[in-house]
């Protein structure tokens, strides 16, 4: 062929080349920029609907704690405090809420006040026992109507028979905003407490607390378990037929719906072994049977990863198989496993059907403190409280999500970390 | 004159269906440098490989045949390959410290052998052997720093170090220098001049001269055979074979 033309042809080509190059980057970086737009028009979502879930509304009553009311004298030991006649002295406070009330009156301005005020002002009393026979302006949490509607998530413009609060509510609501008896603060119920019927006390602790648990289960179950299978099938077993076989349906395994294993614990774990149901025991079995298949592909990628000329350097000093392995393979291959067990552990703190299979969609008013206790779990608190009608559990769910991803976003840091920290490079 | 130290006699090696050595028999004396060289491919580093039974490693390995080392025959089911390979130490081609610290890579031998009692014997094995591997003074005010921190000679010297420290009487090294730069290589070379009068050593090289200048005796493979074995001086200066003469000269490989 002619110099020239081959070079020309070159030329040619060269463009056609470079213009493939540009249209496969903006193809990467489209696709880029429309995931990321998705992602924080999520997480906008989420936000601008959960952030008022942070903040509670709180309401300025004047308490009388008068000892007759209470049945109490200044002298009256602990556990006699403890029984003190304290809704007395709240209904005493109601009714002279605002001056002139009639009795119907009452009945509605009580309305305005969580159940949990009652707690308050005991609690109040028992942390100032001094207070006795003298009247202390106390703020107890108001009730969610309320809350939801000072927070603007619940209109007043629409008729009264479809409203929470009726119109003399509305009015005592805002005579009390404008005589600012009535404010705004840190919601430290969400973060103490457990689910309750009432939005304004329903809290996440209780279902973390689950969830942590749920995960320490999983984690105590299926972390050596993955280690253990892992480093037989990557180091011991023999390449056979029914080594493939396992191999095979191991990632089969990872495939298989986690409903499936909710099942699997609901038939065995609950009606066979007869574990207590609704706790993080069971669920953290189930969800360990689930992610292992995960845990184990990773620690097997992990283990294959170590250069084999670490291993004969082993075995030619004369370690023996086993040592060659635990004291410089698996010390290698760490890092990688671990991270492999928290991305498994991640998967496994957002599963929600196979906890509701076996139970842990149960209404739990206690935060849990043991593995063997009844417990809710993150997710399923969540689909819990999008399913109630309450308007106050709406913003709770979205707040609760908030929870989850904080949670979730720092096991995916404590796995980048321990993978920059400890990986080692050859 | 001196022993033989190992003594090969017809061995065959398989991978799979493909045969790799076809019948090497072979005597090794004690206390000499004996380079296996040939061109790539050609089955050495498979026959240094199954003196420490290193070859058990792949699965698809088949050895037949008899190899005595001090009258004991390896080739065998029963031999403790452990404590084979704690006589035998490897250096391999590319330096493969441990990463761990510099004291550990040479501690690790004697301490899973259960050769010292104390921290003082211990600290005693690794510092000779790491002045009889020639690199003790660069490395003493260092022992804690990992040993992959090292240059790729110190490294290769760590290894030499590592293998010394079980106190083995045969050496393999299988291209010890291929991945060193020259400097580097004349120090290994150097040192097993020194080796030499302690260790039987056996030496895998692709470079002639390496062989001439470190061997006593050198063995000539071409295509799985064992084509001639001899005292290096008449190898290099008089092959009986052709091929050999062809390959020493540079005709092929």
């Amino acid at each position: 062929m002619n110099n020239s033309v081959a070079k020309e042809k070159i030329v040619s080509l060269r463009k056609k080349r470079s213009l493939e190059d540009m249209r496969f980057k903006y193809y990467g970086f489209t696709a880029m920029c429309l995931s990321l737009a998705v992602l924080v028009f999520l997480l906008y979502t989420i936000f601008s609907k959960g952030y008022t879930a942070f903040q509670k509304t709180i309401v300025l009553l004047e308490v009388d704690y008068n000892q007759d009311v209470l049945k109490l004298t200044p002298d009256s030991s602990d556990e006699e405090m403890e029984k003190g006649k304290f809704f007395r002295v709240k209904k005493q406070a109601i009714e002279n809420f605002f001056p002139d009330l009639s009795k119907s009156d009452i009945k509605l301005v009580k309305k305005l006040f969580s159940i949990n005020a009652d707690n308050e002002i005991k609690d109040y009393f028992l942390d100032n026992p001094e207070v006795i026979n003298t009247k202390q302006q106390i703020w107890v949490t108001a009730h969610s109507d309320v809350d939801q509607l000072l927070k603007g998530n619940s209109r007043r413009d629409v008729p009264e028979d479809r409203r929470k609060l009726n119109d003399i509510q509305l009015s005592y609501v805002d005579q009390l905003v404008e005589e600012n008896r009535v404010k705004q603060v840190f919601n430290n119920f969400f973060f103490t407490k457990a689910d309750s019927r009432h939005p304004e006390i329903a809290g996440v602790a209780g279902s973390f607390m689950g969830s942590l648990f749920t995960l320490f289960t999983v984690f105590i179950l299926s972390f050596p378990i993955a280690i253990g299978a892992s480093v037989y099938l990557e180091e011991f077993a023999p390449k056979n037929r029914i080594t493939e076989l396992i191999e095979v349906n191991i990632s089969n395994l990872a495939a298989v719906p986690s409903i499936v294993f909710g099942l699997l614990g609901l038939g065995v774990l609950l009606n066979v072994f007869g574990l207590p149901r609704s706790t993080p025991l069971v669920g953290g079995s189930v969800l360990a049977l689930m992610t292992l298949p995960t845990i184990i592909i990773a620690c097997r990628a992990s283990l294959k990863a170590v250069p084999p000329s670490i291993k004969e350097g082993a075995l030619a000093v004369g370690a023996t198989k086993t040592q060659a392995v635990f004291h410089h393979v698996v010390p290698l291959a760490l890092p990688g496993t671990l991270t492999g067990t928290i991305i498994g552990l991640a998967q496994a703190l957002g599963e929600t059907a196979p906890l509701i299979m076996i139970g842990m969609i149960a209404f739990i008013p206690n935060i849990p403190t043991g593995l063997t206790e009844p417990s809710a779990a993150l997710p399923v608190q969540i689909y819990l409280w999008v399913e109630s009608a309450e308007r106050g559990f709406q913003e709770k769910s979205a707040a609760a999500i908030m929870v989850i991803l904080i949670f979730l976003f720092m096991m995916n840091a404590i796995a980048v970390f321990l993978r920059n920290r400890f990986e080692r490079k050859w | 004159m001196s022993n033989s130290k190992i003594l090969a006699n017809s061995v065959d090696v398989y991978y799979g269906s493909k045969q790799a050595l076809f019948g090497i028999s072979m005597d090794i004396k004690e206390k000499e440098v004996t380079a296996l060289i040939g061109p790539s491919g050609c089955g050495k580093s498979t026959f240094l490989r199954c003196i420490n039974r290193m070859n058990d490693l792949i699965e698809i390995c088949k050895v037949s045949g008899s190899i005595k080392v001090d009258n004991e025959e390896i080739i065998s089911d029963k031999t403790d390959v452990v404590s084979l390979r704690s006589k035998i130490g490897m250096v391999f081609q590319k330096p493969n410290p441990f990463p761990k610290s510099i004291f550990d890579n040479v501690a690790y031998g004697p301490t899973i052998h259960g050769l010292v009692d104390s921290k003082n014997d211990l600290e005693e094995i690794v510092h000779s052997s790491l002045k009889k591997a020639g690199l003790f003074d660069e490395v003493k005010d260092r022992l804690n720093e990992p040993g992959t921190s090292l240059s790729g000679g110190q490294q290769q010297r760590l290894c030499i170090a590592r293998a010394i420290a079980v106190n083995p009487e045969i050496i393999l090294m299988d291209e010890p220098c291929s991945a060193l730069d020259p400097i580097a290589t004349a120090i290994i070379e150097e040192l097993i001049d020194e080796l030499r009068l302690n260790y039987t050593i056996i030496i895998v090289t692709h470079s002639m001269q390496q062989a001439a200048r470190v061997s006593q005796k050198t063995c000539f493979f071409h295509l799985g055979e064992l084509i001639e074995t001899g005292e290096t001086n008449k190898i290099f200066t008089n092959p009986d074979n052709t091929k050999t003469q062809d390959y020493i000269t540079g005709r092929f490989g």
